[in-house]
Parts: C-alpha cells; sequence; structure tokens
C-alpha cells in the first residue's frame, strides 16, 4: 500500500500494475530500498508477536551467551532475547519516527501551504516566525521538552515538532508561489473557486514529489533524534526499550560482547541505509521530471 | 545590503531572545526542586531556594534572570556553588572547539573532493560507489560511528588510544567521528550542484574554447556550485555541538557537551539554561555569518539588495 504514494500526480497512464513493475526495474536502487524497508517493517512487528521470548523477561541462567540457535542474537546481561528485544525496539523506533514525521509533515504542509498562498504580510510574518525557530538546533527542544515531561515517546515526538515542520513548511512555500502564479491556478481563482479549494484540489497535488520526498527525509531524522537521545538516557525509559536505548545498555561491557551492541546498530543502520535510498532515487525522479 | 545584514542580525537577536525565554520557561516548569535530594529536611530546602531567589515571583525572577543575561551573568552552578556557569564555559569551549572546527575543515575537504569526484569522475565505478558509501554514512547515527571507530581502532587493532586529549593521536577518532555525516552531506551538495553546473551552456562554451577539464572545474564549475555548501555551515555547526555531547561521552573528552549532559543528569537547572543559551548563540552566530558571506559573495543576490536599498 506504501508503495502507492510514490506514484506522483503528474506521472502518465503508467498506473496500477506496470507502473509499479516499470519502477522497480528501472530504479533498482529505490527498488532495494523498497524491500529492505518491507522486510524490516515485517520483521519489527512480526518478531514480538511471534518470539517465544519476551523483550522483557529476564533469565539468570544464560546471561551473556553468544548468538545460538535458540537466541539468533544471544542474550544480554540480565539473560534477555536480544533477537526479541532488537525488533521490539526497532518497533518502537519505526513508531515514534512515523508519528513525528506525520506531524511535522501535515504541521508543515499547512503552514507551508497557508504562508505561500496568502503571501505578502501574512507570508513575511510566518516566514519570519519559521526563521526564528529553526534558528536554533532542534536537539535542544527535544531535549528541553524531554526534562519537563519525563522520559519517553511522548516527549520526543512532541519535541520533535517544534522545530520539524519548518523544512517541509519552506518547501511547501516555495511550490505554492511557483504554482500560484501558472494557468491553471489563474484560471481556477477566475472562476471563482474558493481559495481554499484551489489550494487543497489544484495546487497541493501538482506539490506531492517534493512533499513526499521531505516526508521521507523526516522519518531517518526523527529515529535519529530519539536514538541519540536514547543513548544518551535520556530518551525512552525503562521497561520500554528503543534501538537506542538497547545500543547504550550494550556499552558498558562492550568492551566483552560487542555483539550486543552490533546487533542494534546494525538493524538501526539498515533502516536508515533503506529510507535513505527511498528518498534520494525520489528526489531524483523529481528533479529529472521537472527537467524535462 | 546594509538593509539585510541589518535584518538578518535583528532575526538572530530575535531567535537568541525567544531561546532565552523558552528555556527560561521550560526550565522552571521542570518538576522537582534541584535542592530535593531526599535527605534534606523542607526548611533547609525553603532557605535555600530563599537564597538563590527561586521563591520570588516568576515575572520577577524573569526579569533578573534577563538582566543578568545582558550582562553576560549566567549566575552559578546550582550543584556545584561557587563556580560560575561562565567559568564552565570558558573552561569547556576551547576543547569542544578544537574537536569541531578541525572536524568541520574536514568534512569540507573530504566532501568537496569526493563532491567533485562523484560528479566529473568518467568512470563510473567510481561515481556509483561514492554515491553508494555516501548514502550509507549518512545514514550511521553519529555516535554508532564513534562507537565502531573505538571498537575497531582502539579494543581489536589498538592502533588509537581510546580516551582523553593528551597526544595529537588522541584527536584522531573524535575528530573524525564527528566529521562523517558531515562530510557525506557535503559530498552529496558539491555533487549535485556540480553535475547541475557541468551541463550548463557556459561549461560547454569553456570546453569549446578549448578550456582543460581541471580549469573549467576548479575556476568556472566550483564557483557556483559552493552556495549549498556555505549554507550548510550553520546547521553543519548544530550538528557538531549536539554531536559532541556523545562523542565526548564515548571519548570521556571533558569539553562542553560532556559538560551538558552532566548537567542534565544532575538536574543542574542554572548550567542547563547557560550551556542552552550559549550553545544556541554558537549557532545563530554561526548561521548569521555564514549567511551574510553568501550574500556579500554572490553577485547576483549582492546586487538585487543594493538595489533595494537605492
Amino acid at each position: 500500500m506504501e508503495g502507492q504514494k510514490i506514484m506522483p500526480a503528474g506521472e502518465k497512464p503508467a498506473r496500477g500494475k506496470n507502473g509499479f513493475r516499470r519502477y522497480f526495474v528501472s530504479d533498482r536502487r529505490a527498488a532495494a530500498g523498497w524491500i529492505l524497508l518491507g522486510v524490516w517493517i515485517l520483521l519489527a512487528v512480526l518478531v514480538p508477536l511471534l518470539s517465544p521470548y519476551s523483550y522483557s523477561e529476564q533469565n539468570a541462567s544464560i546471561q551473556n551467551s553468544l548468538p545460538s540457535l535458540s537466541h539468533w542474537f544471544g542474550t544480554d546481561k540480565f539473560g534477555r532475547d536480544l533477537f526479541a528485544r532488537v525488533w521490539y525496539g526497532a518497533g518502537l523506533s519505526l513508531l515514534v519516527g512515523l508519528v513525528s514525521a506525520g506531524l511535522n509533515g501535515c504541521i508543515g504542509v499547512l503552514y507551508g501551504a497557508v504562508s505561500g498562498y496568502a503571501g505578502k504580510t501574512a507570508d513575511m510574518i510566518l516566514m519570519r516566525i519559521a526563521d526564528v525557530v529553526s534558528a536554533i538546533p532542534s536537539m535542544l527542544y527535544v531535549i528541553l521538552i524531554t526534562l519537563v515531561m519525563g522520559a519517553g515517546a511522548g516527549s520526543i515526538i512532541l519535541g520533535l515538532c517544534i522545530a520539524g515542520w519548518i523544512d517541509m513548511a519552506r518547501i511547501v512555500r516555495g511550490e505554492i508561489l511557483r504554482l500560484k502564479g501558472m494557468d491553471f491556478a489563474r484560471a481556477a481563482q477566475m472562476e471563482g473557486i474558493s481559495p481554499l479549494r484551489i489550494l487543497v484540489r489544484h495546487l497541493l497535488p501538482n506539490a506531492v514529489g517534493p512533499i513526499t520526498v521531505n516526508f521521507i527525509f523526516l522519518i531517518p531524522q526523527a529515529i535519529f533524534t530519539e536514538a541519540f537521545l536514547s543513548f544518551l538516557g535520556i530518551g525512552i525509559a525503562a521497561p520500554a526499550a528503543s534501538l537506542g536505548t538497547i545500543i547504550q545498555e550494550a556499552r558498558s561491557q562492550m568492551m566483552l560482547y560487542p555483539y550486543q551492541m552490533v546487533f542494534p546498530l546494525l538493524v538501526l543502520c539498515v533502516m536508515m541505509a533503506a529510507l535513505n535510498m527511498i528518498g534520494t532515487s525520489l528526489e531524483q525522479r523529481n528533479r529529472r521530471r521537472t527537467e524535462v | 545590503m546594509l538593509r539585510y545584514t541589518l535584518k538578518r542580525i535583528l532575526t538572530g537577536i530575535l531567535a537568541l531572545f525567544v531561546l532565552a525565554c523558552v528555556t527560561f520557561f521550560l526550565v522552571r516548569l521542570m518538576p522537582g526542586s534541584p535542592f530535593q535530594t531526599g535527605s534534606v529536611s523542607e526548611q533547609v530546602v525553603e532557605a535555600v531556594e530563599r537564597e538563590y531567589g527561586l521563591d520570588r515571583p516568576l515575572p520577577e525572577q524573569f526579569m533578573t534572570y534577563m538582566g543578568n543575561l545582558l550582562r553576560g551573568d549566567l549566575g552559578v552552578s546550582y550543584e556545584d556553588p561557587g563556580v560560575k556557569v561562565t567559568d564552565i564555559i570558558g573552561r569547556t569551549w576551547r576543547i569542544t572547539a578544537s574537536l569541531g572546527v578541525p572536524a568541520l575543515i574536514l568534512a569540507i575537504l573530504a566532501g568537496t573532493f569526493f563532491g567533485i569526484l562523484r560528479a566529473v569522475s568518467r568512470r563510473r565505478i567510481v561515481r556509483e560507489t561514492i554515491s553508494a558509501v555516501g548514502m550509507i554514512l549518512a545514514g550511521i547515527p553519529g555516535f554508532a560511528v564513534a562507537i565502531l571507530l573505538l571498537l575497531l581502532f582502539s579494543v581489536q587493532l589498538r592502533l588509537l588510544p581510546a580516551s582523553g586529549l593528551l597526544t595529537p593521536a588522541h584527536y584522531i577518532l573524535p575528530v573524525t567521528s564527528l566529521a562523517v555525516y558531515p562530510a557525506a552531506v557535503i559530498t552529496r551538495l558539491t555533487g549535485n550542484a556540480l553535475e547541475a553546473e557541468m551541463e550548463k551552456d557556459y561549461v560547454l562554451f569553456a570546453r569549446a574554447k578549448g578550456l582543460g577539464r581541471k580549469r573549467i572545474i576548479f575556476t568556472h564549475a566550483l564557483k557556483n556550485a559552493w552556495r549549498p555548501v556555505l549554507n550548510y555551515i550553520g546547521p553543519a555547526s548544530a550538528f557538531l555541538l549536539t554531536g559532541s555531547f556523545v562523542v565526548e561521552s564515548i571519548f570521556t573528552i571533558p569539553g562542553i557537551g560532556r559538560e551538558f549532559v552532566n548537567s542534565i543528569t544532575n538536574r543542574d537547572y542554572t548550567l542547563i539554561m547557560g550551556l542552552t543559551v550559549f550553545m544556541g548563540a554558537v549557532v545563530i552566530g554561526v548561521n548569521l555569518v555564514t549567511d551574510l558571506l553568501g550574500a556579500w559573495l554572490d553577485p547576483a543576490v549582492r546586487r538585487a539588495y543594493q538595489e533595494e536599498a537605492g
């Protein structure tokens, strides 16, 4: 289903099955990205459901055991199965990434669209506000919010929403400014269609390419921030665990049992690489289309 | 130009003011008092709070804080009374800068080099390898890079020291782990911009004129492709500052990042506020300088603003 989003509005008839096949054959990098991401999501959803071990169940008799047939990623210092734990954490990381990217995406599109369409003074004021908010590193907001509201997925998402929407808003504003001067938008205006309808039905669908690219890049950014904070010990609080938390826990004995750190790191990196692959290839497709 | 400069400076100051307000009120909203350690009685906590002026109404505290801030006074550390926040910053910023500035330079040099190579290399394998490696490196969190480098070079191979900053060799791992991500981003930016430039008419003309490839790339195309890199320096400095939180804690380096992480675990409110405002000011400053530099170096932008003013 997620594949559907990548079909841009401007694309000609090649829709449906054939369009998909052509997309996957012509763009191997994107295809690899989507497959990696799909497998990754499947594992993150299925492993916690099907695994005989729970992510938090401790078992003192099998502490720090190396990867084996019964424990694919081995166990940690409390005897918890790392395979189940890593994929549980992966799910949580993905959730934080998706929710905050979704929220930031919505805020950004709304803000940028209003700013670009209103123009003049309103546009200037809105963009200056965005300048001021974005002048400060986003990480500082997130840290302050987690300190106020306590560590947890909720405060991280809220913190990310303070400054995370600005790139999206700028991009959407630029697109709207460009599109609203074009003939079809003028025509719609002259027909007396309400501004809201022009914006939602005529302008935004034409900006869907850049919006999708930016949305895809918002996800790894959010996952990055969450892992970073959890690694510092101010992110996701126990007993919940994200990939960052698991990496942090493995740090105290990384000299002795490096595998405990390498597995969650690998899982995290695969995710990042997959999302980056998809994003970059979409970006290039967009650029090619605008050049033609 | 003057108007643009003034406008940018004003935006910077406003941003700093907003940051100071936000930090102040968020820190006041934090649950618990910094002096409640469990073993201390109510009266003592109240007495200490009175001493620090924490019993006053919020607006009054805010005015005092802002007044002190204007005079460059960030207060004293709650955890370690007697130590001024400005002294802590004065002690630690050099250390962090001694990692961050080389990391930034390394990232720009490496990023530009690989970016040029990616855009103009005639070998497909070189171009593809650079973009693939760049994509993977941009996907690895900074702390992961630091840990992997540490595991590989100091634990497994025992080639480089793992902690502290005693000799130049100590700098290699932290600086590299800070520089990896910005270098990957700069590679992408330079590569994309240069690729676009190389397709333009003036490059074709230069080639028709018989100019050498190197000459075209370095004196013509690169001059027009540096803009995105300059714009990225601001965000990169923000990344390096936040990256120093983990890199300094992994390599046990007594810089601003580690001080900040400690202040968070200790709930040392004045130190948190002071360091946040300081780091925000650094990033705002870098953004301001690169913006002005960009506008000043770009003839098109400069002319537009001159006409606007005149």
